[in-house]
């Protein structure tokens, strides 16, 4: 199953290269991960996702816990979460197509945040499961870039990650 | 406030730690520190002869004393020759600070001299690291390092210094703090009351338990609450090999190591237990054997304070995470209410039938029943010379083991009396350990007798500290049990490969170990037949003051048993001889 674990870290360098370390020495995946400071600067928030089993993700979370620099961290999918990933695509936006690819990227509420003669840039935010989904409706043949963050995320209501 | 230099830092910080010992070896990126040793510290440097041998003589410092291990070594090459020593220490958690040099600030990354990425190559095997950016940080720095290294789960903690930062002409206020805060490290102090409750409730309902006890509880200090423990359940202890000597090794109720060469009593034991009380130990693969066989009729309460060694093999039915001295002692308290209440009592009539189940594996097939080695051929048997300086020593002496089948006989035979006496490579299985390891213990415990037990192959790799031992005069025992092969590599040769010895023979270019020993200053002894063995050994024993090498030649054949048969073996699936499985 696909998790989302969301840590707060020391924001100090060699602190990312623990982590990652951490998920090849043991073995573990990364499908996405995406970390920037926090409002703290002291602090950093990383967010990742993986794939595993229960007692896989047992083990992730408590190894990321047991990290010096690691200070807290939540498994976002062990309750309501909102989570979003931004995507960029670079798409061919000539004739016909031009018209079309607008009117998509209206359905997913995406921005067309770049113009010339025959290319569209757009903007997309969503769940991961939407982005795949506008690459679907576009077509491999008019897709000339595709960037994404990776997910990130945070728990519903008054539940709060903080120190 | 008193102005030092990086360097004289580094020097005050160790001091002001209460350091013992540093085990170092001196170069470019570290000689303004070693400067600043020599003018400033009075604490006593051990100039090894290899990198590898400080780190491991740290290592066999911490193992016996309980204190962090200091290591002192130069950038790049340096710093690479200290990774295996790290590697062992982490894979066992023993405490260590590792100083390394580092080439000057402006230099990192250029590709300079003796430049290593320490940081880089020593994370997977850390238990955390350091790379200090400016000399104002060197206290603090020093003071998370070993407050890092010796609490909860104990490791190795590098710190990396860049020479320019170490240098004598910047002066610095000097302020080496009481108290260390870690917002993101708090190990935990107590086990949960409840999950505690739970674990009574479970052993004292318990119709055949046993406590099998691992390297944390030595690491945790706790071997007198064990005993205390065990002596109330009247349960059977068996130990990991990390945890031989935590629980006495002459006590009735020890069964013996459990494992891949674990007693047949211990592993026979475990696999028909109802209830096991896994104390500081982790069901390493060297002890489960196939963990979805493992122990089918157990129900698994499981201490230790790293709770990510908690249901990582085999699931815990009462997981507790918490330092093993204050679990016990809360366990001992809730045994004392349960007493008094008389609300919970042991099924005594089951625990008798238990020990009489027990007490028949032992004379079927335990080996400190009937010895299970034939001296009919006058040749020396491994295991007899470890049988012989257990009853010399009395159980008394600190065993610093290599890795091999030596290893093995020794934790089969030597029974210890108190926890730290055995020092070995559990984790990484590290041949060359022995040697240096003896040195910490030797200079950490003048006055005790401090045996190397090693092979041909193992003492090898590190036989240049034979030059060590003489520069600080370390009147170290070697028992070199010599077979001429690499034994446990030619014993799964044996048995796995229809004998055929890739690469696990010398031919005829083993050196003559006595001349060896002589050429270092020190005594060395031939031993060949069996009747000499046991008074040559208490001849090399009674040389107080002086090294002795004792090359001993045993049947070259011997082969460790029992062995679990693997793969998927459960624990009770043993070969107990060439011939005989059970």
């Amino acid at each position: 199953m696909r998790h989302i674990i969301s840590v707060l870290m020391e924001n100090e360098p060699g602190a990312l290269s623990r982590v990652i370390g951490l998920f090849s020495q043991r073995g573990y995946n990364i499908e996405s991960l995406t970390v920037a400071p926090t409002e703290d600067k002291s602090l950093s928030r990383l967010t990742l996702t993986t794939i595993g089993s229960a007692r896989e993700i047992e083990q992730i979370t408590k190894h990321l816990n047991k990290l010096i620099e690691v200070v807290k961290l939540v498994d976002l999918t062990d309750g309501e979460h909102v989570e979003r990933e931004l995507m960029m695509v670079k798409v061919k936006a000539s004739g016909a197509q031009r018209a079309e690819i607008k009117r998509c990227t209206d359905i997913f509420r995406g921005q067309i945040v770049d113009v010339s003669p025959s290319i569209y840039t757009i903007q997309l935010a969503g769940t991961s499961d939407k982005l795949d989904a506008f690459l679907q409706a576009v077509g491999d043949v008019s897709i000339l870039e595709v960037v994404r963050t990776g997910v990130c995320g945070l728990s519903r209501g008054d539940k709060v990650l903080s120190v | 406030m008193e102005l030092l230099s990086g360097g004289e830092m580094i020097a005050r910080a160790l001091k002001d730690e209460g350091v013992e010992f540093i085990f170092g070896y001196p170069g470019g990126a570290v000689l303004h520190i070693y400067d600043a040793l020599e003018r400033t510290s009075d604490i006593p440097h051990i100039l090894v002869r290899h990198e590898q041998a400080a780190t491991h003589a740290a290592d066999g410092y911490a193992r016996a004393t309980g204190k962090v291990g200091v290591v002192l070594v130069t950038s790049g090459p340096g710093a690479t020759n200290a990774i295996t020593g790290i590697a062992t220490a982490y894979m066992d958690s023993i405490p260590m600070v590792v100083l390394s040099g580092q080439v000057a600030s402006h230099l990192i990354g250029e590709d300079a001299f003796q430049e290593t990425d320490m940081l880089g190559i020593s994370r997977p095997i850390v238990k955390h690291s350091f790379q200090v950016k400016c000399a104002q940080d060197i206290p603090a720095t020093i003071k998370k390092a070993f407050y890092v290294a010796r609490t909860g789960r104990p490791g190795p903690v590098v710190i990396d210094l860049p020479k320019d930062i170490t240098q004598p002409g910047q002066k610095f206020a000097y302020d080496y703090s009481e108290e260390v805060k870690l917002r993101s490290y708090s190990p935990a102090t107590r086990g949960h009351a409840g999950q505690i409750k739970k674990a009574i409730q479970l052993i004292l309902e318990a119709k055949r338990p046993i406590i099998y006890a691992g390297g944390g509880v030595i690491l945790g200090e706790a071997s007198k609450q064990l005993t205390e423990l065990a002596h109330r359940l009247n349960a059977p202890v068996t130990n990991t090999l990390m945890g031989l000597g935590c629980f006495p090794g002459h006590d009735k109720q020890y069964v013996g190591m459990l494992g891949m060469h674990g007693h047949y009593e211990a592993n026979m034991a475990m696999h028909n237990a109802d209830v096991i009380l896994a104390l500081g130990a982790r069901f390493d693969d060297r002890v489960t054997n196939t963990p979805s066989k493992f122990c089918p009729y157990a129900k698994i309460i499981h201490v230790d304070i790293d709770p990510a060694s908690i249901s990582k093999i085999i699931a815990a039915d009462v997981p507790i995470v918490g330092p093993v001295k204050a679990v016990l002692e809360d366990m001992l308290l809730q045994l004392d209410e349960a007493a008094q209440k008389k609300e919970l009592q042991q099924d005594t009539q089951a625990i008798a039938t238990w020990w009489q189940q027990i007490d028949q594996w032992r004379e079927d097939h335990g080996i400190w029943h009937t010895p299970r080695y034939d001296l009919s051929s006058g040749k020396i048997k491994p295991q007899q010379v470890i049988d012989t300086l257990c009853k010399i020593t009395h159980g008394d002496a600190y065993l610093c083991s290599d890795v091999g089948q030596h290893q093995m006989f020794a934790a089969q035979y030597y029974r210890f009396n108190q926890p730290r006496q055995w020092i070995n490579s559990g984790g990484l299985g590290t041949m060359g350990f022995g040697l240096p390891a003896a040195m910490g213990v030797k200079l950490a415990y003048p006055d005790a007798d401090v045996c190397t037990i090693t092979g041909e192959g193992s003492i090898q790799m590190n036989i240049q500290e034979l030059s060590t031992c003489t520069q600080y005069q370390l009147p170290i025992k070697i028992f070199n049990l010599n077979n001429g092969y690499l034994g446990m590599v030619k014993q799964w040769q044996d048995m796995q490969y229809e004998s055929r010895y890739a690469q696990s023979v010398y031919k005829d270019s083993l050196p003559d170990f006595i001349k060896l020993a002589e050429a270092y200053g020190h005594v060395g002894m031939k031993i060949e037949k069996s009747a000499d063995l046991e008074p040559a050994m208490r001849e090399a024993l009674a040389m107080k003051d002086r090294l002795v090498f004792l090359d001993i030649y045993v049947d070259r054949h011997e082969h460790v048993y029992p062995m679990q048969i693997a793969p998927n073996g459960s624990m009770q699936d043993m070969w107990l001889s060439k011939t005989e499985r059970t």
